[in-house]
């Protein structure tokens, strides 16, 4: 029995970053070691969490989502609009946005498009209606929503918590679910499960719906954490819930995904912007730093896999 | 006859319709009072946006999953470096543009180097290379506007036979861009190796070589558009690449450009920049919202390339 | 006969063609319960096309196919795996992503609901412990940490699972080709007690000698027919040999080249202590023979890359390449013909990094008459010629070329007859004017045509023959092992 095989490797390295990264938090503001203080660390942490595994599900069927942000700051839009005020309408729109998923989702197979620019063209359409609902920033959250987030759960805050159960329902569903298993097989291989007699077209619309799902949890947390919303709110999640994926042992074609490290991936991220404010560089890098981790991450594994395709080439 | 069929035959000649089609609407509900000036404003506006659409052009003419989310970091790094060293005097103006033309050099050997180092996608590689760009530019930026030399402000707001100084300038980058594409050995190749990389490579065409030239090439327009528009404007916003991102991809897709690479057009450039802005005013002059803009231009995107699938040319 | 006399599966009179090749020339074949058919031949002799039919992934052009005695009007995959056939391809098709137990649930649909990886992991363990004990497999592992044997004998055991309805007949395509003796043994002994319990399995090998031992019939296939159909015990290895091979083959009369032997290798390839080296020398016609797949179109790839031109096309470029899988190695697909026949030369007719249009119209237009391609107009598209005509503008590429060394990875396929004498006379005469061809084929009489001739088996070159030692019974006898390595 190998000790280090593939997928552990892949679970090691996003597990390792936070816990450097937790130590330096921990060590520069021994404050933060405490109930409330981890809170803060974290607490927006929920939301980047729940897009990631998002994109994850999208990454799993080797497609890309380019319109993550503006369609977490949508549904954010929406949240503290329409659910706000009737709840059924609300929920009606949240409930067709998780359709035109699915039926993106099914269009970027029948049509053999590129997912980029698909996605990339939803991002207009999302933004486009969250300019419209809310023009200037406002709108305020259900005060259930807001409850839910503010909850303070015995032995660890909320944010962790909630990360934690993230987690185990994503891995659940994509890793252990036998669902999951068909949906990782279109990424990793379409022509057997294909020739095992499933519907590629429904796996991956499936696949895009459960993405949208996970994307709509995204935009009512952050509501749920800001109080109110902006067509803006969300707009580097893009960004982050790639770099999350790849941070968390995702890659980009394949199906191998992991929503655990993908979870571990949003968790880093966030912290690793306190981090930098604690060590007093200037926020200007902040950015920098997170592409800074993403390459060296990268590296990392690169360097991960090539050894260990040598042990296992001889 | 077969003149007709031949203009009607040529990808570009849709966006180009469309234009038209546009322009007519909006200078119909306004009665021909800004006839000259829309027509100035869509050629400055739509001379940025040819300059970065071109070099995204090359990238994404080299196949599935080529495409460069660098150039806003870039843009905006260009234009801020550049304004700095100039010190808003005119006789430094030479040591600006060696700026802009190191920073567009060192950032696409960057991205290659990313690209071919770490084995990622490219979209990966220019994603996370744009993070520390943008981190750059953030720092070079701080808040500080400097305006650029009176000459280039001039330069680059005035006009030459009536038509914006901007607009010739892209014309020239464009005429050469043409050359290289439709009768140099460069264009044939970066066909040949977006219609199928392993032939191409079979057939003697030197694909590292060529691919890494066209992520310099796109970095370096993108620094040039950086450079130009922050003269411009007056100053280096730090914002002001963030709509390049979307717009660059969206009129290499609508100027007909095979988004599966292989087939790329230049006038199709000029005709979906122009197009872009036109549609963008003349819902301004109806008075529609931001909001309705948005969504229009995602629409128009999704339209296009699924309509484009439809071509049996692939 | 044990279980009654209806074959599982039989077709009869079944012809195939793909264009001008007739890949099944009318083909009679059944397999019955409790029975194990060898299926054996030389590449494209129509095995592959035979099974893809038998499995409902090809639809013959005429004959009839009939499952469990009843005639069948349209064969299809599903219906093929509800009567419990299933097929061992020689490529990998599991997720290479996903755990044995995963990959398990994949092939069966009725694998779910509580407790279904439990289920999955106990049918696959259960079904590799009973093929190759102490095996060693984790089935909680992901496909990808595994070897290619250890694979092989995943995908085998995933064959023989069955979780709803029993399985009939088992298709084994080179099954053994990456397992060691011991294993191939365990596969063996097995095979022969899943058939003793009333199962059938088409047994497909190169390794003449398990053909032999395990099955009860072997059939010959030969040019798209079935030229023998006997009980195994009526053949030996050279019986075999001699039935897959034709009798007499009058061969093209080749100018001796024994000159060549003293001159300089023009490209060489060494091969790290597997096998022998390889040695091009001016004017040569080499032959790479073998079984398809065995490593021949990967060496001729890696000659082709050691030579450079990844970063700059170099200034005297030695090699120039024929793309025998058009789609995936040769064709440009949106170019005109004059642009594909081209790509090559650009950089001998550039000026000032400007195509020389003028020029490339002058050599792509001499080329066209001196190969004859089919087409009033060379800047028609590429793929409206026929797959003949768009191999000669592939030809034409390569030779137009100044490289002195040219590598022709199975240039033929799907060529016709009046093509490819045309293009052998062309390459005898470059040859004769000092040009190095490499020529990986899959025919016998292209490889006889051959000045030397190194064959490939398992990745490496095992025989080297030279002029008058080339022959079909050598060159098969080379390519088959007589047991498992």
């Amino acid at each position: 029995m190998k000790l280090l095989t593939a997928e552990r490797i892949r679970l090691l390295v996003p597990s390792m970053s936070l816990a450097v990264l937790l130590v330096a938090v921990f060590w520069l503001q021994p404050r933060t070691m405490s109930y409330t203080g981890l809170n803060l660390l974290f607490n927006l942490a929920v939301p980047i969490a729940l897009a990631t595994v998002a994109q994850m599900l999208i990454m799993m069927v080797n497609d890309l989502d380019l319109s993550m942000g503006t369609f977490v700051s949508f549904v954010a839009c929406v949240t503290a609009t329409w659910v706000q005020t009737d709840p059924l309408i609300g929920f009606a729109i949240l409930a067709a946005c998780i359709g035109v998923y699915a039926l993106i989702g099914a269009l970027i197979y029948l049509r053999n498009l590129p997912s980029i620019v698909v996605t990339l063209g939803m991002s207009f359409v999302w933004g486009g209606l969250a300019v419209l609902l809310l023009p200037a920033p406002g709108g305020v959250a259900p005060d259930w929503i807001r409850a839910i987030m503010t909850v303070k759960p015995p032995f660890a805050p909320m944010a962790i918590v909630a990360s934690i159960g993230i987690a185990l329902v994503a891995h659940w569903l994509v890793m252990r679910s036998s669902l999951g298993v068909v949906l990782r097989g279109v990424g990793g291989n379409e022509r057997t499960v294909e020739r095992a007699g499933w519907s590629v077209l429904r796996a991956r619309a499936t696949a895009y719906a459960l993405a949208g799902f996970f994307a709509v949890l995204a935009g009512m947390c952050l509501v749920g954490l800001t109080t109110s919303a902006d067509a803006n709110i969300a707009l580097r999640y893009t960004l982050l819930s790639i770099a999350g994926v790849i941070l968390g042992g995702g890659e980009f074609v394949g199906g191998r995904v992991s929503p655990i490290g993908a979870v571990i991936g949003a968790l880093t991220l966030t912290l690793a912007a306190s981090l930098l404010s604690f060590l007093k560089i200037s926020p200007d890098w902040q950015i920098g730093a997170q592409g800074a981790i993403l390459i060296i991450v990268l590296a990392v594994r690169l360097l991960l896999n090539r050894s260990e395709a040598r042990g296992t080439g001889q | 006859m077969s003149l007709v069929r031949q203009v009607f035959g040529k990808p570009w000649i849709w966006a180009f319709l469309a234009t038209l089609a546009t322009f007519v609407v909006t200078i119909l509900f306004t009665g021909g009072a800004s006839t000259v000036g829309l027509a100035q404003a869509a050629l400055t506006f739509g001379a940025f946006s040819v300059i970065v659409g071109l070099g995204q052009m090359f990238v994404v003419t080299l196949g599935p999953g080529n495409v460069d989310l660098s150039i806003p970091a870039t843009m905006t790094l260009a234009g801020t470096l550049a304004l700095k060293v100039m010190e808003t005097q005119d006789g430094l103006i030479w040591l600006g543009l060696v700026v802009t033309l190191l920073t567009g050099l060192v950032i696409g050997i960057a991205n290659y180097g990313l690209i071919k180092l770490l084995r990622i996608p490219p979209i990966i590689a220019t994603l996370s290379a744009s993070f520390i760009v943008q981190s750059a530019a953030i720092w070079t930026n701080r808040g500080i506007r400097i305006k650029p030399p009176e000459l280039l402000a001039q330069f680059s707001t005035a006009s030459t036979l009536g038509i914006p100084n901007v607009a010739w300038l892209a014309l020239v980058i464009s005429v050469a861009a043409w050359v290289a594409l439709e009768r140099g050995i460069y264009g044939r190749f970066v066909s040949a190796i977006g219609q199928n990389m392993r032939a191409a490579r079979l057939a003697g065409v030197p694909v590292d070589g060529v691919r890494f030239a066209t992520y310099v090439l796109c970095a370096l327009l993108a620094a040039i558009t950086g450079f130009l528009l922050s003269c411009f404007s007056g100053g280096a916003a730090l914002n002001m690449g963030a709509e390049y991102l979307l717009t660059s991809i969206a009129v290499v897709v609508i100027g007909g450009t095979a988004v599966a690479g292989g087939f790329a057009n230049v006038p199709g450039i000029w005709g979906a920049s122009l197009f872009l802005f036109l549609v963008v005013s003349m819902l301004n002059t109806y008075g529609a919202s931001a909001g309705v803009r948005m969504l229009l231009t995602g629409v128009i995107i999704i339209g296009v390339i699924v309509a484009a699938s439809r071509r049996p040319a692939r | 006969m044990t279980q009654g006399d209806n074959p599982v599966i039989s077709v009869n009179g079944a012809r195939k063609s793909f264009g001008a090749v007739h890949a099944l020339d009318g083909v009679d074949f059944s397999v019955r319960a409790g029975e194990c058919v060898g299926l054996v031949g030389h590449n494209g002799a129509g095995k592959s096309t035979l099974v893809s039919i038998l499995n409902g992934g090809l639809s013959p052009d005429s004959g009839t196919l009939a499952l469990l005695g009843r005639p069948v009007e349209r064969h299809s995959i599903a219906q093929a795996r509800s009567i419990g056939l299933r097929c061992v391809f020689q490529e990998l098709s599991l997720c290479p992503n996903l755990t044995v137990t995963e990959n398990t649930r994949v092939a069966h649909r009725s694998l779910r609901g509580f407790g279904w990886r439990g289920r999955a992991a106990r049918l696959i363990k259960d079904k590799l412990d009973e093929i190759f004990p102490d095996n060693g497999i984790d089935v909680g592992r992901s496909i990808s940490g595994f070897s290619i044997a250890q694979r092989q004998m995943i995908e085998i055991a995933t064959a023989f699972t069955s979780s709803d309805g029993s399985v009939r007949l088992v298709v084994l395509d080179e099954p053994t080709s990456s397992l060691d003796a011991g294993l191939a043994g365990q596969l063996l002994t097995f095979v022969r007690r899943f058939v003793a319990a009333g199962g059938a399995v088409v047994l497909i090998s190169h390794i003449l000698g398990e053909v032999l031992s395990t099955t009860d019939r072997i059939v010959v296939m030969k040019d798209g027919k079935v030229v023998a159909d006997r009980p195994s015990a009526e053949f030996s290895t050279e019986s075999l040999v001699g039935a897959m091979g034709s009798v007499v083959r009058a061969r093209e009369a080749r100018a001796a080249r024994d000159a060549a032997a003293s001159q300089t290798a023009v490209l060489s390839h060494t091969s790290a202590g597997r096998g022998l080296d390889f040695v091009a020398r001016p004017g040569e016609l080499i032959g790479l023979a073998g079984l398809a797949g065995h490593g021949q179109t990967r060496m001729l790839v890696d000659l082709y890359m050691a030579e450079g031109g990844s970063w700059r096309t170099p200034a005297a470029r030695k090699v120039a390449f024929v793309a025998g899988d058009r789609a995936v190695d040769g064709n440009l697909p949106l170019w005109s013909i004059v642009k594909n026949m081209s790509v090559t030369l650009l950089p001998e007719i550039a000026r000032f990094g400007l195509v020389d249009r003028a020029a490339e119209a002058r050599v792509t237009a001499d080329w066209h008459k001196r190969i004859a391609v089919r087409t009033e107009n060379m800047d028609n598209p590429i793929l409206s010629l026929s797959g003949g005509n768009q191999q000669k503008v592939l030809f034409a590429r390569a030779l137009a070329s100044p490289a002195p060394v040219v590598l022709m990875d199975d240039p033929m396929r799907g060529v016709d007859i009046g093509t490819k004498h045309e293009v052998y006379a062309m390459l005898r005469a470059e040859a004769a004017a000092g040009r190095t061809f490499v020529w990986y084929s899959t025919e016998m009489d292209e490889v006889c045509q051959c000045d030397r001739v190194y064959v490939f088996r398992e990745g490496e070159i095992v025989a080297e023959l030279v002029g008058n030692e080339i022959s079909e019974e050598r060159i098969l006898s080379a390519s088959f092992a007589e047991k498992a390595a």
